[in-house]
């Protein structure tokens, strides 16, 4: 504990830099907020598994940013779709790089949105008290993927025009449903410039918006129950480490996870000695 | 639950600290198995059909008791008598007159028009939204040009503008004409449209096509194309084959290709609504075409399959 005692002038120098954090606290209490939410207790062994989740939200994050910038340059209406991309590719300064990130970037979301399922399901991180968190990514999902299909018609070509007439039919083979999806995806009887507004709106407005709301709830919840011990750990096993020096100590099998800002630390209850 | 997450270290209350987890049952994977024989049934056998229905209500039955008994076994017998004493200090505290505070008044009445203006607001929007699925469906009819044109027993592959109000070739699209002459005093032809009934996609003729032949017509520019030697017509997308009479001969086709009403109006061969086509018998002028109302690619018109397509009966 043998702390350096600080000089006055340095001091002084830290209160200057931290006076505005300090402002920013006293009033919103936001920085606490932030702390609270990165520096949350998880398991001792969590591993690079765990980041995946995060890896998704980044993958997310860039197609935010990137749709933003496309969406200045696009125009969605039939005569000047096509054009417009090959404006962005072609002519614009690091066009091509904005345009090939979203592009790209999409397929990095879906396959690490699946990585992270699968982690999840791998792991067992789906069981309770976390089932609620499960239905929310699989909402998040099927979003997901639907952003895929809205945004393949967008580049107005070929590829776009046949393979979104093929997704619309698909969709309008639903039982029951179908003929109203198929009317309701194509804005009418037939594809044509209703399509391709509606597939924009939907691209970058309502599904984006649902997206985002839900990934709110995600992080809620996962910030609410805590990150899941890997499925090999004593803990996860229903073992816990007690201080009396006599070793490990059994919990139930069907003993939840503890609940709250960490995930260990709930009494020991049925003491069975292994 | 509140309590256990500001005091971790305490023990927690033996009841709240149980799992609220249904305990293990087999019935789901009994009840998803009659959900695949009941769906297997209605393409292959309505017996199999029922037998799944039976299997997913029973099995749906147990899963459903199994879930709920923790919530159901909540009235236990052992709280019978205090409960009735407990009911019967409620009905005497309930006796005195309701009383309805001004602060619930308007606590009810803020919610309230609070969701009033939202669905104002909303209901609207929404049904702008969704209203293409619940209105009929105009076509504008299609002027091909002069009769002349089509010369009797010979197969045409038109190519037209079928709504001249979308810009650049979005409503480029293709028939498949044959002038079947004149059957019973009645002009015949045989019109069928090129959107393959699986998923949509352009269908090819088999068959030589000659040099192309552009008419200006009232719907802008048509392209005539004679066929020579016509064997069918198949689909680039998926492999979907049919005949000369548009009947699936290969392929994931669930019905005939669509065809168009057609009319003749100053000698020129108008194109008029199109049509759904659930199978072609006979040939030519004597063909029996069992028609319905125009379905979208992949939606069966016939067969048991067709309840799941039910027609909107409010569109005439």
């Amino acid at each position: 504990m043998a702390r350096q005692r600080k000089s006055k002038r340095r001091q002084q120098l830290e209160a200057m830099v931290l006076a505005p954090i300090d402002w920013l606290e006293e009033r919103s209490g936001l920085v606490g907020a932030v702390k609270y939410f990165l520096f949350r207790r998880v398991p001792a062994e969590s591993n690079w598994f765990h980041t995946l989740g995060s890896a998704t939200l980044t993958a997310f994050l860039v197609q935010l940013v990137t749709g933003v910038i496309l969406a200045m340059y696009y125009k969605p209406d039939p005569e000047s779709a096509y054009s417009s991309i090959q404006t962005i590719t072609n002519d614009l300064t690091l066009g091509w790089l904005v345009r090939g990130m979203h592009r790209w970037g999409a397929s990095v979301f879906i396959i690490l949105l699946f990585l992270h399922m699968g982690r999840v399901f791998l792991f067992g991180a789906y069981k309770y008290p976390r089932e609620l968190n499960w239905l929310v990514g699989v909402i998040l999902l099927t979003l997901a993927l639907a952003e895929g299909l809205t945004g393949y018609l967008l580049p107005w070509d070929q590829t776009a025009y046949w393979a979104t007439v093929v997704a619309i039919n698909i969709n309008a083979n639903a039982p029951i449903v179908g003929p109203f999806l198929g009317d309701f995806l194509r804005g009418g009887a037939e594809i044509g410039g209703d399509t391709l507004a509606r597939f924009y709106s939907l691209h970058m407005l309502v599904i984006p918006g649902g997206l985002i709301g839900l990934i709110t709830l995600h992080l809620y919840l996962v910030i609410r129950l805590g990150v899941t011990e890997p499925p090999w750990t004593r803990a996860a096993a229903g073992y816990e480490f007690v201080e009396d020096g006599r070793g490990p100590v059994r919990r139930g099998l069907v003993e939840p996870r503890p609940r709250g800002n960490g995930s260990i630390g709930t009494p020991v209850r049925d003491e069975v000695r292994p | 639950m509140a309590d256990e997450l500001e005091r971790p270290g305490e023990e927690p209350v033996e009841p709240e600290a149980e799992p609220h987890l249904p305990s293990p049952t087999i019935w789901p994977f009994a009840f998803a198995g009659g959900v695949a024989l009941l769906l297997v049934g209605l393409i292959i056998n309505w017996i199999l059909a029922a037998i799944g229905a039976v299997l997913v209500l029973v099995f749906g039955f147990l899963w459903i008791r199994e879930a709920t008994r923790e919530i159901r076994r909540v009235p236990a017998p052992v709280s019978t008598e205090p409960a009735v004493s407990e009911l019967a200090v409620v009905e005497e505290e309930e006796e005195e007159p309701e009383r309805y505070p001004r602060s619930v008044f308007l606590e009810m009445s803020t919610l309230g028009v609070g969701a009033l203006i939202g669905g104002i607001v909303t209901v609207p929007a929404l049904g702008f939204m969704i209203a293409p699925a619940f209105v009929d469906q105009e076509y504008g009819e299609v002027d091909l040009g002069p009769l002349a044109n089509f010369p009797q027993n010979e197969w045409v592959t038109a190519t037209f503008q079928s709504n001249r109000a979308e810009p650049g070739n979005v409503s480029k699209r293709t028939a498949f004409i044959r002038n079947n002459g004149v059957a019973d005093g009645v002009p015949s032809m045989t019109i069928i449209s090129n959107r393959c009934a699986h998923m949509g996609c352009p269908t090819q003729p088999g068959g030589l096509l000659q040099k192309p032949n552009e008419v200006q017509t009232d719907s802008g520019t048509v392209t005539l194309r004679v066929t020579q030697g016509l064997s069918g017509f198949t689909c680039p997308c998926h492999g979907g084959a049919y005949d000369n009479e548009g009947n699936r001969t290969a392929g994931p086709p669930v019905r005939a290709l669509d065809r168009y009403e057609f009319l003749i109006r100053e000698g020129n061969l108008v194109l008029g609504k199109p049509y759904s086509v659930g199978k072609v018998i006979g040939e030519g002028a004597k063909a029996k075409i069992e028609a319905y109302r125009l379905a979208d690619p992949g939606q069966h018109v016939d067969g048991p399959e067709k309840v799941f397509y039910p027609p909107k009966f409010w569109i005439p």
